[in-house]
């Protein structure tokens, strides 16, 4: 008789694995990161590469005594990470300071967490967040696209904490015109890319694509994305109407990071509530914070709080968004 | 009720997985297994109390004769599957894991295994407590798998009705196509049975719920029920766990059954197609449940079919006679590969409940468990609206009380949610233990 094999029911799977899912959303970022590369040159390569290796080596430093016999890298979750604050960076961003992003972002904003799974805050946003505060300027300087496949600006090779020659060529982002200049970019531009700001936000077409290629393969769930761009679409018609400052839903969706926040960091499964009705609140919490940023806040941009401040209540939301088991409450009659 | 159930109610439930089907037995017929030497009859393959020996080893028994007696109410009765002489009282190996009592009947080679019709069979005249009795004395336990004692569902408590008799005939359970021929090729004996069920419990509208991957059997049940506008034939979305009771009744009826609450509470009584077929057999020829129809599929299996087996037959002599194993076989499930139980060993008997034998050469996935992502997939699959991501921290916890306040006994251990985990999670594995610590933190108080 063969020998037979015991395990518990079920014996088939969707075959859908957390493996896969992240390699699914690694492809997705070869076009944004080919964009940025359009737009922004090599600077943008470097960047990214260097906030990857960050991330990756940090993993690999952290969980390679783990004692599960390998490290965690397998899981593209690290990759992931660094890419995602790679495309948040300003293209003149210091690679000593990508590096340190990325180190963090894996050390604050996963593994004192616990690691995959357990952490709160999105960790490319913590890294994002950390070298916003700790470099404000060098993290809000903006550089023109286009100049050139190997044109660097000087700051990106600046050696550690020194301060880098200044930068000629530099301008400001059309979410920064249309706060402190009152002039809006058109949105056709918005749309196809060619605009100052971080790498990953250029271009809305890209994003808006690989977004629909990752929710039509439900690598990601819907709700989120869909309730993050509602939302905010709607707050700023509802400004737009009542006061002539705000720049409309168009301009809202198309301009600064909110495209790549709700392509890639709201969809994080991770950082974001599991039930259904807590992914409508958590996206239209974004939404609306970006709004409100945006809006009346001392920052140009908003994105990145707003999904901060989102992910810090996403246990909160969990807890009150329970379902309803089935033949309780309403359902029951 | 969400606002797309008030928009659209399509004839299904809420949530729930579309695994690959493989129904490829679906176009072969039911043949009959023929007899082999011995067999073998744990004295506790249905819910509830073991049966009670009423032989002795070496005496001789008649095909259809009843050989132990039901062990008090949720119990039932047993029968020898063939004329021959009672080999053996003894602990035999089982499909549950633990070797039970079994009663061993060898078979006659000169008897004519001719089922005599019995006299005593129920009829028109029968009155319903007479019928409950009778049903016991016949053995008939549930088909779909759980082989709860049919009796019980017979009898309407005190204080109850039952408007609305549901014949589930989903087979929601990839692979499995034996319920399918059933209604293909004995609708007249469903329709029996539904309206033997339906008088019984004075019900008004009798309902088969059948998934639309099976559309003939559907056709002929509506052609078999064409006199009397009773009985429905309703067609299911495909989609699994269809055939759990809870999630029938809501499909049919657009009515969920109270948490902890029986069928009976909606005033519904539910059993599976074959259960109205062997009662319908009972009511024409006195036949007691000594036989089923099961399905042998898998990779493994060299002849698939859909087999009419004497109970007591071992699964090693089904497969036998379906070409036997592949030399590559690696597991073997007796079930549906979503709820049954893989089995270590092959010696062991077809119960009354087990509705198909599958074999794979395929290892079994050795894929080691990730993290959890709460990417919330097992709360989009569960039909009952648990959260089984957080049941399971709960449940290697063992915190009882917890778990019993998150609804954890609501779970039907349908294994939805281990099967779109991402993380290879063994939520439904998780959810079982969860369950049995509640039982314990219950008993022990």
């Amino acid at each position: 008789m063969p020998y037979l094999e015991i395990a518990p029911a079920p014996r088939v799977s969707s075959g859908l694995g957390t493996r896969r899912l992240m390699w699914e959303v690694l492809v997705t970022l070869i076009p944004v990161v080919a964009t940025a590369a359009y737009y922004f040159g090599a600077a943008a390569l470097l960047l990214i590469v260097a906030t990857t290796t960050a991330t990756m080596g940090t993993e690999w430093l952290l969980t390679r005594r783990s004692g599960k016999g390998s490290t965690r890298l397998g899981d593209g979750s690290a990759a992931l990470s660094g890419i995602l604050l790679g495309l948040c960076l300003p293209p003149s961003t210091p690679l000593w300071m990508a590096l340190l992003g990325g180190a963090v972002a894996i050390i604050l904003g996963k593994a004192v967490w616990g690691g995959l799974g357990f952490n709160l805050f999105n960790p490319a946003l913590v890294g994002r967040a950390f070298l916003q505060a700790a470099f404000p300027l060098a993290l809000t300087t903006w550089t023109a696209p286009q100049q050139g496949f190997w044109t660097l600006a000087p700051s990106v090779l600046a050696p550690p904490f020194m301060r880098a020659a200044t930068d000629a060529t530099t301008t400001a982002t059309p979410l920064g015109l249309a706060k402190f200049a009152g002039t809006f970019v058109p949105p056709e531009t918005l749309i196809l890319g060619g605009i100052a700001g971080s790498l990953g936000e250029t271009s809305a077409l890209v994003l808006v694509l690989c977004g629909l290629w990752l929710g039509l393969r439900r690598v990601f769930d819907w709700r989120l994305p869909v309730a993050t761009l509602l939302t905010a679409a709607l707050f700023s018609g509802v400004l737009q109407l009542w006061g002539d400052v705000a720049p409309g839903p168009l301009f809202t969706l198309t301009s600064g990071g909110l495209l790549l926040g709700a392509v890639y960091m709201v969809t994080d499964p991770v950082t974001t509530p599991l039930t259904p009705r807590g992914m409508w609140i958590f996206g239209a919490g974004v939404g609306f914070l970006v709004v409100l940023i945006r809006t009346w806040g001392g920052l140009a941009e908003g994105v990145m709080y707003a999904i901060l401040l989102m992910n810090a209540v996403t246990p909160l939301i969990n807890r009150l968004t329970q379902p309803r088991t089935f033949g309780t409450g309403m359902g029951a009659k | 009720m969400g606002l797309r159930d008030m928009l659209w109610r399509a004839q299904t439930f809420r949530h729930g997985i579309h695994p690959a089907e493989h129904k490829d037995t679906a176009t072969l017929p039911i043949e009959r297994m023929p007899f082999v030497d011995e067999y073998v009859l744990p004295l506790s393959q249905h819910t509830g109390a073991p049966s009670r020996p009423l032989v002795v080893v070496g005496q001789k028994v008649r095909r259809g004769e009843m050989i132990a007696a039901p062990d008090g109410y949720i119990s039932t009765a047993l029968h020898a599957p063939v004329t021959g002489t009672v080999a053996a009282i003894e602990v035999r190996p089982h499909s549950r894991g633990v070797p039970s009592p079994a009663i061993v009947v060898r078979i006659d080679p000169f008897a004519s295994q001719r089922l005599e019709i019995d006299a005593d069979r129920p009829t028109a005249a029968t009155t319903p407590k007479e019928l409950i009795e009778r049903v016991q004395r016949a053995g008939l336990v549930g088909m779909g798998g759980a082989a709860f004692p049919s009796h019980v569902k017979l009898e309407v408590p005190e204080g109850k009705k039952a408007r609305f008799v549901i014949l589930n005939g989903c087979e929601c359970e990839p692979y499995l196509t034996c319920d399918h021929r059933l209604m293909l090729e004995r609708a007249d004996a469903v329709i029996t049975g539904l309206r033997i069920l339906m008088r019984q419990v004075g019900a008004e509208r009798g309902y088969i719920g059948v998934e639309r991957n099976k559309e003939d059997a559907a056709a002929a049940l509506t052609a078999a029920a064409v006199d009397g506008g009773d009985i429905d034939v309703i067609r299911l979305e495909v989609k699994y766990p269809q055939g759990a009771e809870k999630m029938l009744i809501d499909a049919i009826l657009h009515r969920e059954v109270p948490s902890g609450k029986l069928p009976i509470d909606l005033e519904v009584v539910v059993n599976n197609v074959g259960t109205a077929a062997a009662l319908a057999d009972l009511a024409a020829t006195g036949k007691p449940m000594i036989e089923r129809v099961l399905t042998v599929a898998g990779n493994a299996v060299r002849r698939p079919a859909n087999l009419l087996v004497p109970v007591g037959t071992l699964v090693q002599q089904v497969l036998d006679h379906c070409g036997g194993l592949r030399p590559e076989t690696r597991q073997v499930i007796l079930g549906g590969p979503m709820m049954g139980a893989a089995q270590k060993a092959l010696d062991v008997p077809v119960l009354k409940g087990i509705s198909g034998i599958l074999a794979f050469t395929d290892p079994v996935a050795q894929i080691a468990e990730e993290p959890c992502i709460r990417c919330g997939r097992c709360l989009a699959a569960c039909p009952v609206f648990l959260n089984p991501s957080r049941l399971a921290l709960l449940a290697r916890a063992q915190a009882a009380d917890v778990l019993a306040a998150h609804h954890m006994m609501d779970c039907m251990e349908c294994a939805s949610c281990s099967y779109v985990c991402p993380s290879n999670i063994p939520l439904v594995h998780l959810m079982r233990l969860g369950k049995a610590a509640v039982r314990s933190r219950k008993a022990s108080r």
